[in-house]
Order: structure tokens, then C-alpha cells, then sequence
């Protein structure tokens, strides 16, 4: 029997049991769009939180002093200071892959002005700070280098401080707020970056010319951190590898010793949360998955009852000339047709669910592209895979036997 | 014999069918030769157990003998696969069962289309052009899209018996074609069966009701898997006259 004849064959078989085919297309068209409204989840949660990570600028590399373990002991890094200003100097003078460095020293406490306080964190910076992360000053002006070398008591701050210290909407341009009871002159406001995705606020901050806060605030002579940003996303591994030589040379380190200090970037821990997040999708899409299974299963089922039933046809079919495997055919084209068309229905269901969830509960949603292509394909295996084993039983029939099946 | 110039459509030799019961050996066909010439009605005929059904399944293609040579239109069909069988049964044999067997909700044109379907000799066109014909043939020319379900008995064994013309077969096998229908509707049908015979069809009738061989060219009884008796009836009664001398039924 030629191919379009299969075709109206099987869909004929599926017309006259609608409902049953309908049922059995259920399971798979429930398994499909599971399947696709969690891929579309997992992929929406992942591209939100790469967007997070790219708008605090995806060519940040971020220097901590100490190792990350040595002797098997997981040291504090805050408690280690091998990272000083000459370290930061010869990043300055030598790197070539960096655009922007700056030291930074930082401290939490309280800040107030007037009858208003807030708890924020002050950052110890150098003007290339805002480079690094892409800040932009909305009011004001950044401090300069002058302020830097003079350590003035200026600082630029978040929205978030404004906005706790100035509840009434003044202009904090030009007063004087304090922190930790040390004055600090309010010359720029930063824009407004709003929360991140790991629920951070990102404008709880106050940036100060880190020479101010290292001697006026902290009194240390030491770094907590050396923040860069390389040329390019591209160019981060070789700046990476610069930097390290640079203080490992600055650090007299030997050929045999490990790095007191860990370089860490951006695009690291983008890679890390992307694998994490990955990690939640594969799980959420095997459960998923597994409800396929089960409809194929079911598919299975409905196909054998489905040939009991119609043994005296296949019967009837072989004796005017049906082979073997044009029976066989005619059932495995049924069960395909009926998880294709399951799979088709599938994608849309979880189409629209994807959309309503995007809209509704606000849930950052993507669906890509392959899990569509996917799911068909998985569809039509099912079709074959679980279609097969009827088949094969009615291909196997004898005639005779059939054509009497009461 | 009278049939000698004619062309043999189906031989039989020293055919044989052993079934293995448990552990007994049940000998269904003990050794049956017989020809059949083109343009015969042979009604094959015996009492239940006689072998007429491991016959039937044998003249069909649808089994092999044991032993002994079975020729369908001079093929040998013994060492034939299954496959080969079932592509012989498409083109050489046209089926009629007691119980009609047509498929369900399905219309009588697509019923009798069901044998073309298996013949990439013919496209959609052909097979509904040959499918109108053959139901013309047997008077269902006003019934081509009535539903299976929307027939009466009689009227769904005459789709039955086209579905078995639609190919042009060697030889039609009817298997208690008239066992399900009442008097009059079997008259009927023996009257469609042997306006075929005139037009110079083949026809097999596995019967066992003794009365249908005085229509038929010829009859063959079996007992015991043996040939009993094997007569060319010289004496063929009309069918359609029988049918006139039917009373009317009362209600009708």
C-alpha cells in the first residue's frame, strides 16, 4: 500500500474512534507542553540572570587576595592583606588588556543626615569605578583624581541612600552626609540600576575616593579587592593570564608557588550560574519527560486494544491482499499520526501556558527554538517506538484465524 | 470431458493437509486432485469436518498443503512465501464471506476500492472508477455512498460480491455466501451468482446446503478430507426462477 493511502487509512481509523484517539493523544500533548513550558522557564530564568550579570558588564575581572584553599582550610579572604596599592599601581602601569582598574576598600555601616540614617556599604574607589561597572552619574559629577590624591571627603551616592536620607525629595547635591561619623560632601548621584535578579539592591551604596576611606574610615594600608575590566569579553582569558604574571612578579612569588591572590570574572561566574541554572532545567525537563513516557505507554496500550478489536479487519485485509507489512504500516502510521498530532497540540498548549505564565505571574519565559524541533521529533519516535509492538502483533496475524475472529 | 479445450484456472494434486493436535496428527485433506476450468460454478459441498474449510483456506491461498501441488492459474502456490500469497490473493482470487465482512462505517464504494488499495497498478481515480463498476455490476449502482451500517444483509453481501469482482480475479470463493440471508434473499443471490457464471466468471460456492448445487455447473462433496463424488450437473436450475415462484412476503 503506497504512502498516501497509509495515510488515509490511519486517519480514517483515528475518525471513527475519535474519542479514544483523543484521549490517547492527551497524555502526549500534556507530556509536550510540559516539557516545553519548563524548557521555556528554565531558559527565560537563564537568559534573565545572564542579563543581570551583562548589565553590571560582562568584561569585569574581579583580583581577591588570598587562595582559594590552602592546606585543604578555606581562608577568609578579607582576613588576608597581600593585596596592596603598589599591586594596583603595577596593573595601572603594565597591564595591556585592561581598560580600567580600580582599587577598592570597602566598609558597612550607618549613614546620616540629619534626623534621617541608613544602613549602606561606602565603596573606596578611583573614578574608573563607574567604567568598571557602568555606572553613569544622573546629578553632579564623579570626584577626580585630585580628590583622590588630596583624600576629600567627597563620595557620590546610590538612589536608594538618597532617597533613605532625603525623604522629602531635596537635592542631596552639595550637603553633607556622615558615615561612621566621618563627613562626607555629596557632590554626584548615581542612576538608578534598580534590583538585580538575585533580589540585590543595587543602589544601597556610597562611593568615595578610596584613599579617603582607606586612611579616614578603615586605617588600613591594605585592599580588600582590585576590580578591572578588560578590552573585551573576548580578550578576558589573556587578561587574566597578564595580570596574574604581574602580581606574581609584584608579589616575588617563586616558580613553585601558589597565588596569594584569585582572579575571578564576570563571565566565570556567568558560565557557573548558567551551569546551575542548566543543571534546574535538565531536571525540571526529564520529570517532564517522564509524563511522555507514560503517554507512550498509553499509546501502546490503546494501539494493542485497538488491534484485538479489529482482528477480523486485518483479517479481512490480508485475505484481498494486505502483506505483512502493509499491516504493519497501517498501525505504526496510526500511533505515529496520533502522537504527531499530540506533539503538534502539545506545543501549542505550552505555547499559550508559556505566555500566560510570562504575562500573568511575570515569570522571565523563552522558548527555544530546539525544544520545539525537539518535541516533535521525540513525538515521533514515541509514535514508532511504543507503535511498533501492536504492529508487529497484527502484521504476525494468520488470516484464516483473523477473518473467524468472533 | 467436455472441458478439455478450456483453460484450467485451478489443479489440484494429491493434495494433502496434516494439522498436529497435541500430539495426534489430524489428516484434514487426505489426497484431493481435481481441476477447475475457466467459466465453472462449482459448488463444493460436506458436512462440517469434512475438510471443505482447509480446502477453502487451501484453493485461497490463504494456507499450503502438507503435501502435493496446488496450481493457481498455472503458478504453483506451495513453495510460495507469504507475502507472494498475499500478492497472489490480491490479483488472482476474489473473496466472499458468509458474514459479509465489510469494514465498519465505511462507505460501499470504499469497501469494494479495499483490494485496489493493495495494487500500485491503480491510482485513486481508477480504483473508484472500477469500484462504481463493480457495483454496478451487482445492482448497488444507486448505493455507492451508503454506509455499511445502512444496509441490509442482502444488500451488504452484494458489496461483498463486488468487492470480490473489483479485481478481476481468476476465481471468485464464496464461503457460505448465503448461510447469514433469509430464502428469498439467497435466491437473490444465487441469481447474481449465476448471471456472473454467464458472463463467464470462475465461481467456487463452499456450501453445505445440498439445495444450491442444482444451481451451479457443477458439484464436488467431500467426506473425510476424501472426494466422494465429483458430477457435472447437466441440469442447472434457473435461480431467477425459483425466485419467481417465491411467495411474496406478506408485510413486503
Amino acid at each position: 500500500m503506497n504512502f498516501t493511502n497509509l495515510i488515509k487509512v490511519a486517519l480514517k481509523a483515528i475518525a471513527n474512534n475519535k474519542f479514544r484517539s483523543f484521549l490517547s493523544m492527551l497524555g502526549i500533548i500534556i507530556g509536550v507542553a510540559a516539557v516545553i513550558i519548563m524548557m521555556a522557564i528554565g531558559q527565560g530564568s537563564k537568559e534573565s540572570v545572564r542579563n543581570t550579570i551583562s548589565q553590571m558588564g560582562t568584561n569585569i575581572i574581579m583580583i581577591r587576595p588570598g587562595a582559594d584553599m590552602r592546606g585543604g582550610v578555606r581562608q577568609d579572604p578579607s582576613a588576608m592583606q597581600t593585596l596592596k596599592l603598589e599591586d594596583y599601581e603595577a596593573i595601572r602601569k603594565e597591564a595591556k588588556f585592561i581598560t580600567y582598574v580600580s582599587p577598592e576598600v570597602s566598609s558597612s555601616g550607618q549613614c546620616i543626615y540629619g534626623a534621617n540614617n541608613t544602613a549602606t556599604s561606602i565603596y573606596g574607589e578611583n573614578p574608573d569605578y563607574l567604567g568598571i561597572k557602568q555606572w553613569t552619574v544622573e546629578d553632579g559629577e564623579m570626584f577626580t583624581e585630585e580628590d583622590i590624591r588630596k583624600s576629600a571627603k567627597v563620595c557620590v551616592i546610590g538612589k536608594t541612600v538618597a532617597d533613605e536620607l532625603f525623604p522629602n525629595g531635596g537635592d542631596p547635591i552639595g550637603k553633607t552626609i556622615r558615615f561612621k561619623s566621618i563627613p562626607f560632601r555629596v557632590i554626584g548621584l548615581l542612576k538608578s540600576k534598580g534590583y538585580n535578579s538575585f533580589g540585590m539592591d543595587q543602589d544601597n551604596l556610597i562611593i568615595a575616593p578610596y584613599t579617603t576611606v582607606m586612611k579616614r574610615i578603615q586605617a588600613q594600608t591594605y585592599l580588600n579587592s582590585i576590580n578591572c575590566s578588560a578590552i573585551t569579553e573576548e580578550l578576558t582569558e589573556e587578561a587574566i593570564e597578564e595580570l596574574t604574571a604581574i602580581l606574581r612578579t609584584s608579589h616575588k612569588l617563586k616558580e613553585d608557588a601558589d597565588d596569594d591572590f584569585t582572579i575571578r570574572s564576570q563571565q566565570e561566574m556567568m558560565e557557573t550560574m548558567s551551569s546551575t541554572m542548566d543543571t534546574i532545567t535538565i531536571i525540571l525537563v526529564v520529570a517532564a519527560a517522564f509524563s511522555l513516557l507514560v503517554a507512550g505507554i498509553g499509546i501502546m496500550n490503546i494501539m494493542l486494544v485497538s488491534v484485538t478489536e479489529r482482528t477480523k479487519e486485518i483479517g479481512l485485509r490480508m485475505s484481498v491482499g494486505a502483506r505483512g507489512i502493509d499491516i504493519s504500516n497501517q498501525f505504526l502510521i496510526e500511533s505515529i499520526m496520533i502522537s504527531i498530532t499530540g506533539g503538534v497540540l502539545g506545543i501549542c498548549v505550552g505555547y499559550l501556558v508559556t505566555l500566560i505564565c510570562g504575562s500573568v505571574f511575570n515569570l522571565p519565559t523563552s522558548i527555544p527554538m530546539w525544544s520545539i524541533v525537539v518535541s516533535f521529533i521525540v513525538c515521533t519516535i514515541i509514535g514508532i517506538g511504543f507503535g511498533y509492538f501492536p504492529a508487529r502483533k497484527a502484521a504476525l496475524m494468520d488470516p484464516i484465524e483473523a477473518i473467524r475472529y468472533e | 470431458m467436455e472441458n478439455d479445450n478450456k483453460k484450467v484456472v485451478i489443479e489440484l494434486n494429491n493434495v494433502k493437509r496434516d494439522f498436529i493436535v497435541g500430539s495426534e496428527t489430524v489428516h484434514a485433506l487426505r489426497g484431493i486432485s481435481f481441476k477447475i476450468y475457466e467459466g465453472e460454478f462449482v459448488t463444493i459441498m460436506g458436512t462440517s469436518g469434512s475438510g471443505k474449510s482447509t480446502l477453502l483456506n487451501q484453493l485461497g491461498c490463504l494456507d499450503t498443503p502438507s503435501s502435493g501441488e496446488y496450481y493457481l492459474d498455472g503458478t504453483s502456490v506451495r513453495t510460495m512465501s507469504k507475502s507472494q500469497r498475499a500478492r497472489l490473493r490480491n490479483r488472482k482470487i476474489g473473496f466472499v464471506f458468509q458474514n459479509y465482512n465489510l469494514l465498519a462505517k465505511t462507505t460501499a464504494v470504499e469497501n469494494v476500492e479495499l483490494p485496489l488499495m493493495y495494487n500500485s497498478d491503480y491510482n485513486a481515480r481508477q480504483r473508484r472508477e472500477a469500484a462504481v463498476a463493480a457495483l454496478e455490476a451487482v445492482g448497488l449502482g444507486n448505493r455507492l455512498d451508503h454506509k455499511s451500517n445502512q444496509m441490509s444483509g442482502g444488500q451488504m453481501q452484494r458489496v461483498a460480491i463486488a468487492r470480490a469482482l473489483v479485481n478481476n480475479p481468476a476465481v471468485i470463493l464464496a464461503d457460505e455466501a448465503t448461510g447469514n440471508l433469509d430464502t428469498r434473499t439467497s435466491f437473490e443471490m444465487l441469481v447474481l451468482f449465476q448471471k456472473l457464471h454467464a458472463e463467464g466468471r470462475t465461481i467456487i460456492f463452499v456450501t453445505h446446503n445440498p439445495e444450491i448445487a442444482q444451481y451451479s455447473s457443477r458439484n464436488i462433496m467431500l467426506r473425510d478430507g476424501k472426494i466422494r463424488e465429483d458430477v457435472i450437473n447437466h441440469n442447472i436450475l434457473s435461480a431467477a426462477e425459483a425466485l419467481a415462484r417465491l411467495p411474496l412476503p406478506q408485510d413486503d
